[in-house]
């Protein structure tokens, strides 16, 4: 029991992670609500984009910024490179994250926009009240 | 100097029209029209540039995007197989975007009645500019999460444009989305992990850090695997995840379906080629994973489904949505059956397979724009009235049943040999009932197209057969890319020794032969 609960405690991003992005997915699937199904799309977008910020962090590290860069040659630099690496949070995954926001964000307005349409179309957003309309 | 640009240029002219159209050619349909058709020529010449110079050199061209040096830069990585496969999407590209002139402005400006909209084709434009900036970039990029951002900016697009189609359009075109969504999230997810182990997103780079032993033994590595592949599954509509994919296509308009049903699920089997073999390999896939014999299966019911399903269908545009269905199931199987015959047909078949859908969807297009039907009888007395149309038709038809010295044929002929040479009987019976069930399919059109329906000789009389037989053709804008389609089937079907051997069997994996 208790090494179970070790392995979860030490590993909690991923599993927080792979809650949200059921949750997610369990809410496009089976939501009957077209809106709810768009909530669900996010939330699951937005699994992935914590797993991938999670995976670029290291305790106690910092932002990928030099503090004795270029101008401040006079004054000596005590550490390795290595130690400096070893200092900074992973910029990459948080980088990658920044265009899959822009992505998420995109199909959000698609989505929205498609279910205004059908809206509009059928005069109601609930999926089975719109099968039952399109069979007529 | 330019030489050394053209890899970038090919997508960058796309990208650029989008957003000249929108900012130069909002109110006019006809400067938008030619600026995007000037964009879709201009990519074409550069893709065969580049298809050209790997031809003469006979090596891959690595273009270092701002020149920030791989595996921390993003590169474009052009070898023989995605040069044709560019050649291909510019080219099928450019022939809709000349297609497009007399469609778009007759079907696009949908509206709610009562509704007053400002002038939609420019818009429309803009997004087909950039839903093939987001193809191009697929096939032509050779970073893993590049690859993601630019299969979402073509599906952002192509959601777009299918909606255009209206009414029953949004909710298919929605359903689209969220299954889409997924399977470009499943691919996300999967490139995360390789993240993970690899520290690399870099293709080549990926390859050359996954054949350490350690890393093949991981179960991570598998776990991404197998979301990668799931989610370009689903993109391309692979049986069971095909779903999405005859509502949203079939409900589009005209031009949509002609430009997104060829290329979108050609460009996903392109992918999966690329990635199982040029960031996985085919040692690790079929000697380590071994799923290969599930898969092929998989594909067999894939071709039973999608056929059985197209003979069934009495609307013409959601009959060839089926008969694509079986389409992905023949380059998936031909894929997995894990030797040089069956990937080269498979790799062959994404050439033909995209033109055939392309000349079929054109002339059932131009069907729908004269007659304003999308059923089986609108083919009726096709052969009088169009007869330009009909002839394009049939030789569509001819390809995919399969017939030489279209390329259909040569396709089939080496996915056929492979799944012989892998003793997958399964498979290699699958192919040929769907060949002969394309042949009922099409042959019973064309039979329609023969004659006019008897009740109407009866009823009306014999001496009004003549007036039925004004030639209604659609217009040249429309017939140009068709016949040039038509006649693409048959140069990519004579000169299929030369790409099978010039392209296509240059990118065979060490593994495979």
């Amino acid at each position: 029991m208790n090494e179970i609960l070790t392995a979860i405690i030490a590993k909690y991003n991923y599993w927080s992670f792979l809650i949200l992005l059921l949750i997610g997915l369990h809410a496009m699937i089976s939501k009957n609500n077209l809106v709810k199904k768009v909530i669900g799309m996010s939330i699951f977008q937005s699994a992935i984009i914590l797993f991938y910020v999670s995976i670029g962090y290291k305790k106690g590290a910092t932002i990928p910024i030099t503090e004795h860069g270029h101008g401040h040659a006079n004054e000596v630099v005590h550490q390795t490179a290595a130690e400096m690496v070893a200092g900074f949070a992973n910029p990459l995954p948080h980088v990658l994250m920044l265009t899959a926001i822009v992505v998420g964000v995109g199909t959000l307005g698609v989505a929205l926009a498609l279910v205004q349409k059908i809206h509009r179309v059928y005069g109601t957003i609930e999926e089975d009240e719109i099968l039952e309309k399109i069979k007529e | 100097m330019i030489k050394e640009q053209l890899p970038i240029l090919i997508l960058a002219v796309p990208l650029l029209a989008s957003f000249a159209i929108t900012l130069f050619a909002r109110k006019s349909k006809i400067a938008a029209f030619a600026l995007l058709v000037g964009a879709m020529g201009m990519s074409f010449v550069f893709a065969i540039g580049v298809m050209r110079q790997i031809l003469d050199t006979g090596r891959v061209i690595h273009y270092h995007i701002g020149n920030w040096q791989p595996p921390f830069g993003i590169e474009l990585v052009i070898d023989h197989l995605n040069a044709m496969v560019l050649v291909l999407v510019s080219g099928a590209a450019f022939l809709t975007a000349i297609y497009s002139k007399n469609t778009v402005p007759a079907e696009v400006p949908y509206r709610f009645p009562g509704e007053e909209v400002p002038e939609r084709v420019p818009n429309y434009y803009t997004l087909y500019a950039l839903l093939v900036t987001g193809l191009l970039g697929i096939v032509a990029t050779g970073d893993a999460f590049n690859m993601f951002v630019l299969l979402e900016i073509s599906a952002l697009s192509s959601y777009a444009l299918l909606a255009l189609g209206g009414g029953r359009a949004y909710f298919a075109t929605f359903k689209y989305l969220i299954v889409g969504t997924i399977g470009a999230c499943f691919y996300l997810l999967g490139v995360g992990y390789l993240y993970i182990k690899t520290g690399s997103l870099n293709m080549p780079d990926l390859k050359v850090i996954l054949t350490s032993p350690a890393l093949a033994e991981s179960p991570t590595v598998m776990i991404a695997f197998m979301l990668i592949i799931t989610g370009i599954w689903i993109k391309m509509a692979f049986f069971p995840l095909h779903g999405w994919l005859p509502n949203a296509y079939t409900y589009a308009s005209t031009t949509t379906s002609c430009l997104v049903a060829p290329l979108m699920t050609k460009v996903s089997v392109y992918m999966m080629i690329r990635l199982m073999f040029s960031v996985f390999s085919a040692h690790y896939i079929f000697d380590r994973l071994g799923w290969q014999n599930g898969v092929v299966w998989l594909a067999a019911a894939a071709i039973l489904f999608g056929s059985i399903s197209a003979l069934g269908q009495t609307n013409l545009k959601r009959m060839l949505c089926y008969i694509i269905v079986a389409e992905v199931g023949y380059m998936v199987g031909g894929v997995w059956l894990a030797n040089a015959d069956g990937l080269i047909g498979a790799t062959y078949h994404i050439l033909s397979d995209a033109m055939m859908t392309l000349c079929l969807f054109m002339a059932v297009g131009a069907v729908i724009y004269k007659t304003g039907d999308a059923s089986l009888y609108a083919m009726r007395g096709i052969f009088r009235k169009m007869p330009v149309t009909s002839v394009v038709f049939v030789i569509g038809a001819l390809a995919m049943i399969g017939i030489p010295p279209t390329c259909g044929f040569f396709s089939k002929w080496y996915l056929v040999s492979g799944a012989i040479e892998a003793r997958h009987w399964g498979f290699a019976v699958a192919l040929l009932i769907s060949s002969l069930i394309n042949a009922v399919i099409f042959f019973r059109i064309i039979e329609i197209g023969y004659f006019p329906l008897f009740d109407e000789q009866e009823g009306e009389g014999g001496h009004h057969a003549h007036d039925r037989a004004v030639i209604a053709e659609a217009p040249f804008s429309m017939l140009l890319p068709m016949v040039l389609t038509a006649l693409s089937l048959i140069a990519i079907g004579l000169y299929s020794n030369e790409i099978i051997t010039g392209l296509v069997g240059r990118t065979i994996p060490a593994g495979l032969l």
